[in-house]
């Protein structure tokens, strides 16, 4: 690390569970963020103004002014620009010292895999189950650490999968046939700092997971109630037929 | 037939139509379930089968048999990034 990364990570560095050594792992690290809306957006500022050495960021679509008020790395000079590439200048800026390669394009799993393979950890920050359970998929196969992340309206969620060869449960043990259904009949929106404060939640999880903390979210998932306050985790049985962790028969 | 004293919470869109964050309930619902169709008469509630249930803090079946003092969270399934 350089004299200036010394400066610029010492409140990090200061920290006893983290410290020169751990900041060195992050410096280290490679992440890889699917997906730059409210959550990536947020997870990718932190990770990167945070020091991790290679940031990769995914997104296929583009900005619109729908994005403004959560995917807080676009401003409306950026409408109409791939959000990994608008992403990658920001974020640049913030954090000249560091890596960052924009992907913008639709990974499909063997590019995915051939991704994730070089990855430390693996942030899903996507909208839908399809992508949500190819990204498990792809970090079962690979046995990458994989933080995931939801919000809608008022709601967030986070689990954090290690997929240990031979352990679960993973992704898919949580949310097998969800219906995407229920999101349109309970309403699209979402109120911004929501995502953020997944996105913050995630960025910290992947942030322990690289320098070797222990997580109190493995195997569970954290559900938050924004308009009360209230949340709490819930433990994620291994599915014995999961399709993907399940032991084979 | 047997009753049960339960606390549940509701997240979400079943705080909405609850109304309430959280409630104790004497109850003959001896499932998930059964305790589901229970509260549907009383609050307008989504299909069970768009969410999940927690029972203790574990995700768990809508078949698993309820015990006195257990506690019961149902969860909707989340996917927006």
């Amino acid at each position: 690390m350089t004299d200036s990364g010394d400066i610029r990570y010492s409140r990090h560095i200061a920290l006893p569970t983290i410290g020169a050594q751990g900041q060195q792992k992050l410096e280290a690290a490679v992440v890889l963020v699917v997906g730059l809306g409210g959550l990536g957006s947020t997870a990718s500022l932190y990770l990167a103004n945070s020091g991790v050495g290679q940031l990769l960021i995914n997104d296929f679509d583009r900005v619109d002014a729908t994005n403004l008020p959560r995917q807080i790395l676009f401003d409306p000079d950026d409408l109409g620009r791939h959000k990994a590439e608008a992403a990658a200048a920001q974020l640049k800026r913030w954090n000249p010292d560091i890596q960052i390669i924009p992907l913008p394009e639709h990974l499909e799993r063997r590019a995915l895999k051939k991704t994730v393979a070089d990855c430390t950890v693996v942030l899903d920050c996507t909208d839908n189950f399809a992508s949500r359970w190819l990204i498990n998929e792809v970090c079962a196969a690979t046995h990458k650490p994989l933080v995931s992340g939801a919000a809608i309206r008022f709601e967030g969620q986070l689990a954090v999968f290690r997929h240990e060869p031979g352990q679960g449960p993973c992704y898919r043990c949580l949310y097998a046939e969800a219906d995407e259904n229920f999101e349109d009949c309970a309403g699209q929106g979402i109120l911004a700092p929501v995502a953020g404060t997944v996105g913050c939640m995630m960025a910290t999880e992947a942030i322990k997971l690289i320098v070797g903390l222990p997580s109190k979210f493995e195997g569970r998932l954290w559900v938050y109630d924004a308009m009360t306050g209230a949340s709490r985790s819930v433990k994620i049985p291994r599915r014995k037929d999961c399709p993907v962790c399940g032991p084979p028969a | 037939m047997a009753r049960r004293k339960l606390r549940i919470e509701y997240f979400a869109i079943l705080r909405d139509r609850a109304g309430v964050d959280a409630e104790e309930l004497d109850t003959e619902a001896g499932t998930p379930a059964e305790l589901f169709a229970e509260l549907s008469e009383r609050y307008p509630f989504p299909e069970p089968g768009q969410l999940k249930v927690a029972v203790n803090d574990e995700f768990s079946d809508w078949q698993v048999s309820l015990a006195d003092g257990d506690s019961v969270v149902f969860i909707p399934p989340v996917a927006g990034g």
